[in-house]
């Protein structure tokens, strides 16, 4: 399937900022399942150029704007071609240490709630295991719009048994983290079906090992594992180890920051783009 | 059977202190005295200020100088010597292994857990290659002595160990009061520290750079405990004292702001925590920090020195398998000596110091400067049960070694010399080689019996002095 | 040199040089205070106002000296006052220690914590010799720069920053009492007498040297042409200028660049030359006054902008 996107973030602030520094991980990888084609990135119309793999091997760039700042306007956008690979997530050109992605952090870091969550689940084997676990994130924490925030943990999340996509991932690799199976956090788009949750901003989910088939998506949110409709951008232990974006500003005072992704299907032959509306 | 480093068992003079000794007849204890002002005065108008290991408390503070200098024979600084650059070289083998293939845990040496699961380990850090693979460039190592042979290694330092300006200090005070104890040139000199030091800086240039490198020393300010370090060895260095908001970074370059518009710079030698360098790789929330300045080092524009993440070296939990280390990397034998450590994160450490607190010392894995520390021998029944249930509460976060018979050195009481515990901290330098000048920080406790020389609980510092031959 | 350490060297003198100013301000309100007429000229308000500390005196009534040592002297939540800049100038100089001397560094040690837990009776009863002891920790620190500091940028952005505050000081005085200056009017309560004019000049310690230029009377034009146009004395504000246009030039043969404060110190240093022979008097002192201040507000801005502070 060929898709199209396009991801745009926008932050504004009340009082020019005399200096803007940005951490961009917006250039999805190259890997068995998704081949970006014609990507591009741009920050207030000028491309970003280079992007450098990270210590996960996700492309990362900097950039940085002097001089008084009113808005910053960052679009990513593209064509990607994705193939079905029922939930593996295969072809990365680096690999790090596993048992990194057993690390709990701040925001993921169990709890006696979380711990006996995580053991509820059951399953024959790993894989097994993990759809269970998968399924019991969804059951156990409804989808609900604004009932957390960027700071909620996975243990907080649990309690409240609310979220959005970002707290369903916390609470998968929290709870897979604590049974012993190496997982992250994901960050991407995901072109939504009918019956799915449509979204304007880009989505989490999660990625877990398994021995012999390697990393599998997990989404919890949707309760399926990925598949072609979804577009890989970085991971990371929590949220904010992953986030796609991030700013450090210099002399302005308020900001906002409005994120909208477009997503659909290409034409074949064509480079026109569909938004989805909710 | 405590040593004392100034006599033989008989009460002779050992004879790499005759001269020590000589001079302190002929001075009289009177006379020590009235040097030992001059010598506060001294520090006091310099405005050497600060607390050694980041203790904490008035940055402004005086740290005693005791006049009476301790004193290692060449025979004695040889072995050290080796040690000590034995051990430099073997913990940054280590850290390149543990971002990297990380043997040393295939090859089942140390846990996985230890390594993956420590607060210092970086993940940034994994994959990526630091100029000359050197993490550590400063490695102050904290050494005892319990006896006329017995050098054991206290503590690791790979971070960013301070410390040194009072041992440039230490001396220059000694050598601008007393010329005539240094003027028979028994002495080794340790003046070339700090061009030693810029020479080591240079030589981990990053990739981008095709020049001299420019190097600067990156504090936290003025308000930092070690600031009169920072600024004392910039000036020395002949290196711009920056702060973070002197710096920026862009086209994966750093830039420091100077009057004339941007200018370039090659090699940071930071004097800030890994968690405060760059909001944007590291602590969100730190007003601190170069935005960015992770991602240049990490495209080889600029080199960091320590590497963020060099702190998981000098973990007290990590500290137990340097040993290990050294026979792993290098195939040698360690010289230096570990102390005998527990960790409570085992079962059987956890039960052996739970039912011998009363006679360890015992740490806080993440600890430093003698807080949080307990030394069992020396606290009441109730501080120890009030530590035992922190250790229980908390295992893994605390380790135990037994209480040594630290050696003693000369210093100066009121009415006579006195026989006081030491520690000795040397500074190895590592970049395409590596340096050690002959010489150190030694830490004294200026009370009697005490076993704490760090200076916020009553220690102080002294000349150490290295014998030519 | 690093934008940081020329902005605290700049800083540092100008503190510096502010409490030095502060100092002499407070000897003038002791010496008026104890003239005849003391009472209704209120020279202690005016000795406020002129440091823009007015709002710091919250009380109703006249203004007495121990108001003054409280708010100029010791308070440290003003950060004008003597005790606040002693510690910032201090602040300044540590921040940027390698770059000053040693005799430099001390001479800013060795005062930063003079006032503090000073009680308010004590403080004015060892009033003139707390002022003297500014006045001298201020000398000693312009000697041991004058006679041992690197002629290096970091030098002249002292200089200027110190020149910038002085001249500043004198137009801010010159601002609240053009009054006394204007022969067109009277004051209320009776003829303008020479004590109010010697106040001014006693504020600038400068009552001797007036005397040296224009012989033994006081006149208005005199005294506007002695303070804003004289290039001798050096407290006027034509001999601060001139000291800011030569560091500032050194500045621009170092770097090899001419910024905008360039062209700005050399506009006021030509409408002071247009402004002698008491042509300044007849241009309107209050205008002239106003204009400067402007002028020297923009200097200080774009010196921060062409060196990147």
């Amino acid at each position: 399937m060929e898709l199209t996107v396009r991801h745009q973030t926008t932050y504004c602030y009340e009082t020019p900022a005399s200096q803007v520094a940005l951490l961009l991980r917006l250039q999805p990888a190259a890997l068995d399942g998704q081949v970006p084609r014609q990507w591009a990135v741009t920050v207030n119309d000028t491309p970003v150029q280079t992007f450098r793999p990270n210590a996960y091997g996700d492309g990362e760039a900097f950039v940085h704007l002097r001089a008084s700042v009113e808005e910053v306007l960052i679009v990513a956008s593209g064509r990607v071609e994705t193939r079905d690979q029922h939930g593996v997530v295969s072809g990365f050109r680096q690999e790090g240490p596993l048992p990194v992605f057993l690390r709990q952090t701040h925001l993921t870091r169990p709890d006696a709630a979380v711990t006996a969550f995580a053991h509820s689940a059951g399953g024959t084997d790993r894989l097994s295991r993990l759809h269970a676990l998968s399924a019991l994130v969804r059951d156990r924490v409804g989808y609900c719009a604004g009932s957390t925030s960027t700071a909620s943990t996975a243990a907080e999340v649990l309690a409240q048994g609310r979220g959005v996509c970002q707290d369903h991932a916390h609470l998968f690799v929290s709870a897979a983290r604590a049974l012993g199976i190496p997982a992250r956090y994901v960050v991407g788009y995901l072109m939504a079906q009918a019956g799915d949750r449509a979204l304007r901003e880009t989505h989490a989910w999660a990625e877990a090992w398994v021995d012999g088939l390697g990393w599998i998506g997990f989404d919890a949110t949707n309760g399926i594992c990925v598949t072609d409709h979804y577009v890989r951008l970085c991971g990371g232990l929590d949220a904010h180890d992953a986030a796609p974006v991030r700013g450090s500003v210099l002399g302005a005072t308020t900001i906002a920051i409005r994120a909208d992704v477009m997503i659909g299907e290409a034409e074949p032959g064509a480079a026109q783009q569909t938004q989805q509306q909710q | 059977m405590t040593f004392s480093e100034m006599h033989e068992q008989d009460g002779t003079i050992r004879s790499c202190y005759a001269e020590v000794k000589r001079w302190i007849d002929e001075t009289g204890i009177d006379g020590l005295h009235g040097r030992m002002d001059e010598a506060e005065a001294i520090f006091r108008r310099i405005g050497i200020t600060f607390a050694v290991y980041g203790e904490g408390g008035d940055p402004e503070r005086l740290i005693p100088f005791d006049l009476l200098p301790r004193v290692f024979s060449r025979l004695e600084w040889e072995r050290l010597d080796k040690g000590i650059r034995q051990r430099a070289q073997a913990l940054n083998a280590f850290l390149y292994d543990a971002y990297h293939r990380a043997e040393i845990l295939r090859a089942g040496l140390i846990p996985q857990d230890l390594v993956y699961q420590n607060e210092a380990f970086r993940p940034e850090m994994i994959g990526f290659d630091p100029p000359g693979r050197v993490y550590s460039h400063i490695v102050g190592i904290d050494i005892v002595r319990t006896g006329p042979d017995q050098f054991e290694v206290l503590e690791d330092n790979c971070r960013t160990p301070s410390g040194v300006s009072y041992m440039l200090e230490n001396r220059e005070i000694m050598t601008r009061m007393f010329p005539g104890l240094f003027s028979k040139g028994l002495v080794t000199p340790v003046d070339d520290y700090p061009a030693l030091l810029l020479k080591t800086l240079k030589e981990v240039a990053p990739p981008a750079c095709k020049r001299d490198p420019v190097v600067v020393l990156l504090t936290p300010g003025s308000l930092n405990s070690a600031y009169y370090e920072h600024s004392f060895l910039a000036d020395l260095m002949g290196i711009e004292l920056v702060e973070p908001v002197d710096l920026f970074v862009d086209n994966d370059r750093v830039w420091m702001k100077t009057t004339t518009g941007p200018r370039a710079v090659d090699v940071i030698y930071r004097r800030i925590d890994d968690d405060y360098l760059d909001p944007l790789a590291f602590r969100p929330d730190s007003l601190l920090g170069v935005p960015g300045l992770f991602h240049a080092y990490r495209a080889g524009g600029v080199t960091l020195c320590s590497a963020p993440g060099a702190g998981l070296a000098d973990d007290k939990a990590i500290y137990v398998y340097v040993p290990e280390m050294i026979r792993f990397y290098l195939g040698e034998e360690p010289i230096l000596s570990n102390i005998p450590t527990w960790q409570c994160g085992t079962e059987s450490g956890l039960a052996y110091v739970l039912e011998h607190l009363g006679e360890l010392v015992a740490k806080e894995v993440h600890g430093s400067g003698g807080y949080g520390m307990l030394i069992g021998p020396q606290a009441t029944s109730e501080a120890v049960a009030a530590y035992a249930a922190r250790i229980r509460a908390n295992p893994g976060g605390f380790i135990a070694q037994p209480t040594l018979a630290l050696s003693t050195v000369p210093t100066l009481g009121e009415s006579a010399v006195v026989q006081r515990h030491a520690d000795f901290r040397p500074f190895c330098l590592v970049g395409s080689q590596m340096r050690l000048v002959a010489g150190g920080l030694t830490r004294v406790a200026l009370t009697e019996g005490s076993l704490v020389v760090n200076s916020s609980q009553g220690g102080g510092v002294k000349d150490t002095w290295v014998l030519r031959n | 040199m690093l934008s940081r350490t020329a902005a605290n060297l700049f800083w540092m003198a100008r503190h510096l040089e502010r409490a030095e100013s502060t100092a002499r301000l407070i000897t003038m309100g002791q010496r008026m205070a104890v003239l005849p007429g003391s009472a209704y000229r209120d020279e202690w308000r005016s000795v406020l106002r002129v440091t823009g500390c007015e709002p710091f005196h919250t009380r109703s009534g006249p203004v007495t000296e121990a108001d003054v040592v409280r708010i100029l002297l010791l308070d440290s939540e003003n950060p004008a006052s003597i005790h606040s800049c002693l510690v910032r100038a201090r602040a300044n100089g540590r921040s940027v220690r390698t770059k000053l001397t040693q005799e430099m560094w001390e001479a800013l040690n060795l005062s930063w914590r003079r006032f503090e837990g000073y009680g308010l009776d004590e403080a004015c009863q060892e009033l003139p010799a707390l002022i003297d002891w500014v006045k001298t920790r201020a000398s000693v620190f312009r000697g041991a720069a004058e006679t041992g500091m690197l002629r290096h940028e970091g030098h002249d952005f002292m200089r200027i920053g110190g020149a910038i505050e002085r001249a500043q000081m004198t137009l801010r005085l010159l601002d609240v009492k053009y009054y006394v200056l204007l022969p067109e009017t009277d004051v209320v309560g009776g003829g303008r007498d020479h004590y109010q004019w010697s106040s001014v000049l006693h504020a600038l310690s400068g009552i001797r040297a007036y005397h040296h230029v224009y012989g033994g009377t006081y006149s208005p034009a005199h005294i506007s042409d002695f303070l804003m146009v004289n290039r001798a004395f050096p407290r006027s504000v034509a001999y601060c200028v001139d000291q800011m246009r030569w560091h500032l030039e050194r500045l621009a043969q170092e770097h090899g660049v001419l910024a905008t404060c360039h062209k700005t110190v050399d506009e006021i240093f030509e409408f002071l030359l247009d402004g002698q022979d008491g042509a300044i008097f007849q241009r309107g002192l209050h205008e002239s006054v106003q204009q400067c201040l402007k002028l020297t507000n923009r200097l200080a801005n774009e010196i921060a902008e062409s060196y990147y502070f």
